[in-house]
C-alpha cells in the first residue's frame, strides 16, 4: 500500500494530486477533484443530490461547503509548499455569504502565512462567478510531524 | 403482614419520557427526510430538547480522510457540528422558521479514533430576534475529552407569507 507520505512525495515530484485524492475515500464521497489553472490549484466539488442541505430552496448543506473549503486549503498547501506531511487542521473559520445552488462548486486558496510549524490560508468557494463567493474560510494547519 | 407499598405511579415521568421519544422520532424523521446530506452521512438525532441537541455520526469508511490511518476527514466533523448547532437553534425557536449558517468556527483538538462513532452536543445559548448563537462539542465518550469544539451563528429567516419579521 502506498503511504500518504509517498503520495505527497509524488505530488512534489509530478505536481499531480489526483492519485492522493483517489486514495482518499472522503474525497470520492464528496466528488472532489483538482485542476491546475496557471499558478492556482482549483478544487471542485461535483454536484450530487447527497450534498443538499435544504431541498426546498434548494441549497447545498453548509457542511459540504466547509468540507470543500478545508480540503481545498489542504490540497493547495500540499501542492504549493514544501510541506511533506498531510496538513492537520487546527482551526477553520467559515463564513457563509449566500445560499449555494445545487451545481458544481469550486474553491481557490491563497497561502497567507507559511511558518515552520503552522501555515495559514484564505480560501473562497464559488459557483459560476469567481468574484461572487458563496462561502469563504480562514484555515490554520499544523504542518510539523508529531514524531 | 402487608406487602411493601409499590412505588407510586410515575405518570409524569413516563409521560415526559414518551414526549421526548416522540420528539426524537419526529426530529429524526425530519432530519434525514428533509436534509439529504445528513442522511448520506448517516447522522442520527440521539436527543433534543428546548435549546440543545445531541447527534451521532457513525464511523464509516466512506468518510475517511487519511487512507493510511483511517481517521475521518474533518469535513464530516464540520457537517456534524454544523447540523448539530443548527438543530439546537431550531429547537430554541417557538415555531418552524428556516435558518441559515452565518459563520462557524471549529477548533480541532485531537484526531478522532478509528472505528468509533463521533457524537456532537450543541447548545443554543442565546437567541435574538434575528440570530441564534450556538456552541458545540464533538467527542467519542465524554464532552470532557473533546475531538473538536465549535461556535456558530445562525440567521433566522423571515417567514414567507406573513410579511413580518419574526
Amino acid at each position: 500500500m502506498t503511504t500518504v507520505l509517498e503520495y505527497i512525495a509524488a505530488v512534489r515530484a509530478q505536481g499531480d494530486l489526483t492519485p492522493l485524492l483517489a486514495a482518499m475515500p472522503y474525497a470520492q464521497f464528496m466528488g472532489f477533484s483538482v485542476a491546475v489553472e496557471g499558478d492556482d490549484l482549483i478544487t471542485s466539488m461535483r454536484y450530487g443530490p447527497h450534498l443538499v442541505g435544504n431541498p426546498s430552496l434548494p441549497a447545498l448543506h453548509g457542511g459540504t461547503l466547509g468540507a470543500l473549503l478545508e480540503a481545498a486549503a489542504a490540497f493547495k498547501l500540499v501542492w504549493a509548499s514544501e510541506t511533506v506531511v498531510l496538513p492537520k487542521t487546527i482551526t477553520i473559520t467559515i463564513e457563509y455569504t449566500r445560499p449555494a445552488r445545487p451545481v458544481d462548486t469550486h474553491a481557490r486558496a491563497i497561502i497567507t502565512r507559511q511558518g515552520r510549524r503552522v501555515a495559514s490560508l484564505r480560501v473562497e468557494a464559488y459557483q459560476d462567478e469567481r468574484d461572487n463567493p458563496v462561502a469563504s474560510a480562514n484555515v490554520h494547519f499544523l504542518i510539523k510531524r508529531d514524531d | 403482614m402487608s406487602e411493601p407499598a409499590p412505588p407510586p405511579p410515575d405518570d409524569e415521568d413516563e409521560a415526559e419520557r414518551e414526549r421526548k421519544r416522540a420528539r426524537r422520532r419526529a426530529w429524526n424523521f425530519g432530519f434525514s427526510e428533509n436534509v439529504p446530506h445528513n442522511r448520506a452521512l448517516g447522522m442520527v438525532v440521539e436527543d433534543i430538547d428546548d435549546n440543545w441537541a445531541r447527534l451521532r455520526l457513525p464511523y464509516d469508511v466512506r468518510l475517511v480522510g487519511n487512507p493510511e490511518t483511517g481517521v475521518l476527514h474533518g469535513g464530516a466533523i464540520t457537517a456534524l457540528l454544523d447540523a448539530c448547532s443548527g438543530a439546537a437553534v431550531f429547537a430554541s425557536l417557538d415555531r418552524m422558521q428556516p435558518i441559515a449558517t452565518l459563520d462557524l468556527r471549529i477548533d480541532y483538538l485531537r484526531p478522532g479514533e478509528v472505528g468509533r462513532d463521533v457524537v456532537a452536543r450543541a447548545t443554543c445559548y442565546h437567541l435574538s430576534r434575528n440570530v441564534g448563537f450556538a456552541r458545540a462539542v464533538a467527542y467519542h465518550d465524554s464532552e470532557d475529552h473533546p475531538i473538536a469544539t465549535a461556535a456558530g451563528t445562525f440567521m433566522i429567516a423571515t417567514t414567507p407569507g406573513t410579511g413580518r419579521k419574526p
